[in-house]
């Protein structure tokens, strides 16, 4: 059995958000974070290869820096990296990249047993499309917002969170699952051993050579001219006004607003 | 049966799938309905509405009373819970038939979990989670002139263009995006729940809406997956969408979690039934269930007051509350970047100011 963990290299958005004077995003200044949910399938993957001895391979597409998120994984326990990377791929929409991921884990080879896992949704386009549109591409099943994982044989059983609740899914392997963050999933720390050997593992790179031929990439729907959405304009939300900060003592601040909210008849 | 998507002159009328749970239309069907109203309007088409489900045909009228002009039933007993297999199979096959020009679905975890796989199978574009939708070049522009820093006089825009404009925002919301899906059909969106505004219920309307009813085929070979069993958590439901009145926590309240949480609880009351939220932070401690989470991976709300204690306002906080009517924001450093969007600000700290604020709104409301 081999798990491939989809992964993706993000700027961290939970601090303070740098922006370009042409209103883009000024990645150079924030810091590249493994996406916190693909954390949670890393996570999932490296408990099923304790528990079976399986093969956990991660895969990203990405500019050629994010190897060194590949090492860190292969350094938390995974076995191998892919790392799948051309100019040609620049700005796919999560179309285009679901065609090319799909493309590559065909060509990887996608057994009977094997599962793909992914993060439920990436902090900087919050889209959640990849990994369904790559099961789709592979004809697989699909059980997304996992927070449980168990298998037997071929079966696989997945709780699914709802908004509500949860359900139980059954599905057959091979099949995709998204995982998202959960208080019983603690992503493990890369260990010293991991470190020291994360070079000497395998990590393959595809690039479009590699890919272009495969039967599951359209060339025409692939990259920033292709892909079947487009940005139409882009903008930054007008900001808000600055409001009152109210002076005094925390009482005479209590006071001053309370009076205030009574004014305007909120309370 | 041909299908090209990229056919895009053969497709016609806007299209919102309706979701159903335990045979009861869901509060995101009623928005969509009514913003695909607005939609087939500004477009001079129709408004259908699909929903799928097993012994639904009955809740059906009530969404022509939001606008729709017809709905197209799918009745199977597999549709009666949530399989993507089974949905993806049904939707996909009405919409190859149909080809509707623009396809809408709620942005809840199972329109998000469909979406993709359907726009992936009927090889066209999907934007996720919009937060605003125009097909009126005009109307765009409009919404630009108030809602964007961008300066529209000094710009020009194909004023004929009839795709659908679809905005959301990017980058914890720090920037918005305007995506269209020019060359392929349908159009597919995903819509954020609590954002579009409902329409008046008009039975009116709701009677003179077409029901069809649609033949479903679903055979064994479709079904990978099977629902075991569905667990309803008992934990209290936390309405933020609704709510008037949201106090949230941030990671201000480590050094007393439960204190903290208590104190906004008591001052949400006191406001009046209130209820309480948190950012980002304070759910992924797992000091509040994820159903409590603001911004923009949690909920956008836009109560009529919002209360921010300790936190300190990343954007993608501020995405998911910045257009409360009035925010009232207390934090210890006065360079929190959520004092930027608040009405009111105190600095200080929240364990010593809100217990003083829960006394003096008690105060008022004897007096």
């Amino acid at each position: 059995m081999r798990i491939y963990v989809c992964v993706k290299q993000v700027p961290d958005t939970s601090g303070k958000v740098a922006v370009n004077p042409d209103g883009t995003l000024n990645r150079a200044s924030m810091a590249a974070i493994i996406n916190p949910d693909d954390m949670s399938a890393i996570e999932q993957a490296l408990k099923l290869k304790d528990a079976t001895g399986c093969q956990v391979t991660a895969v990203t597409m990405g500019p050629p820096p994010a190897e060194g998120m590949l090492r860190e994984i292969i350094a938390m326990g995974a076995d191998d990296a892919v790392l799948i990377s051309a100019r040609e791929f620049g700005g796919s929409d999560t179309f285009a990249t679901s065609q090319i991921i799909a493309a590559a884990i065909h060509k990887l080879g996608l057994g009977k047993e094997d599962m793909i896992f992914c993060g439920r949704q990436a902090i900087d386009g919050d889209t959640a499309q990849v990994g369904p549109q790559i099961a789709e591409k592979l004809n697989i099943p699909q059980v997304t917002y996992a927070t449980g994982i168990k298998k037997s044989e071929n079966l696989v059983l997945v709780k699914r969170m709802l908004e509500d609740g949860y359900m139980m899914i059954e599905v057959q392997a091979p099949c995709l699952i998204t995982c998202i963050k959960d208080k019983t999933i603690k992503p493990r720390y890369m260990t010293l051993n991991g470190i020291m050997e994360c070079y000497s593992k395998p990590l393959e790179v595809l690039n479009y050579e590699a890919l272009k031929d495969e039967p599951l990439i359209e060339l025409d729907t692939i990259g920033l001219k292709g892909s079947p959405t487009n940005i139409f304009k882009s903008f930054t939300p007008p900001q808000k006004g600055v409001g009152i900060m109210l002076q005094g003592t925390d009482k005479e601040k209590v006071d001053d607003l309370v009076d205030r909210l009574q004014k305007k008849h909120v309370i | 049966m041909s299908f090209n998507s990229a056919d895009i002159n053969s497709f016609r009328d806007i299209w919102v799938f309706c979701e159903q749970r335990d045979g009861k239309l869901v509060n995101t069907d009623f928005e969509l309905i009514s913003e695909g109203r607005k939609l087939a309007d500004e477009r001079g088409s129709k408004l259908v509405g699909i929903l799928l489900g097993h012994e639904v045909k009955d809740i059906a009228k009530e969404l022509g009373g939001y606008g729709a002009d017809k709905i197209i039933v799918c009745d199977h007993p597999e549709l009666r819970l949530y399989t993507t297999d089974a949905y993806a199979k049904v939707l996909c096959d009405v919409v190859m038939e149909e080809k509707p020009e623009v396809l809408l679905i709620g942005a809840t975890n199972i329109g998000r979990d469909l979406g993709p796989r359907c726009a992936a199978r009927l090889r066209t574009g999907l934007t996720a989670d919009c937060t605003h939708l125009d097909i009126d070049t005009k109307k765009y522009v409009d919404f630009l002139a108030t809602s964007s820093t961008l300066d529209i006089s000094s710009m020009s825009f194909p004023m004929e263009d009839t795709n659908l404009k679809m905005t959301r925002p990017a980058f914890g919301g720090h920037l918005m995006a305007t995506i269209i899906c020019p060359r392929f059909r349908p159009c597919m969106s995903t819509v954020r729940p609590g954002v579009m505004k409902k329409s008046e219920f008009s039975q009116e309307k709701a009677e003179v809406c077409q029901i069809v009813m649609r033949h479903v085929e679903l055979s064994a070979a479709d079904l990978k997956t099977k629902v075991v069993n569905v667990v309803k958590e008992a934990k209290k439901m936390v309405d933020l969408i609704g709510a008037d009145i949201i106090v949230s926590v941030g990671r201000g309240i480590s050094k007393d979690v439960e204190g903290g949480i208590k104190l906004a609880e008591k001052l949400a009351d006191a406001f009046g039934n209130g209820v309480v939220g948190g950012s980002r932070a304070v759910i992924d401690s797992g000091w509040l269930p994820s159903d409590h989470q603001v911004g923009q991976t949690g909920k956008t709300v836009h109560p009529k007051v919002y209360v921010a204690l300790g936190i300190s306002g990343a954007i993608q906080h501020k995405a998911g509350m910045q257009d409360s009517e009035l925010i009232i924001a207390v934090n210890k450093d006065e360079t929190a970047p959520i004092f930027d969007c608040a009405d009111y600000g105190i600095t200080g700290d929240l364990f010593k100011v809100v217990p003083l604020m829960i006394e003096a709104i008690k105060e008022t409301q004897n007096a």
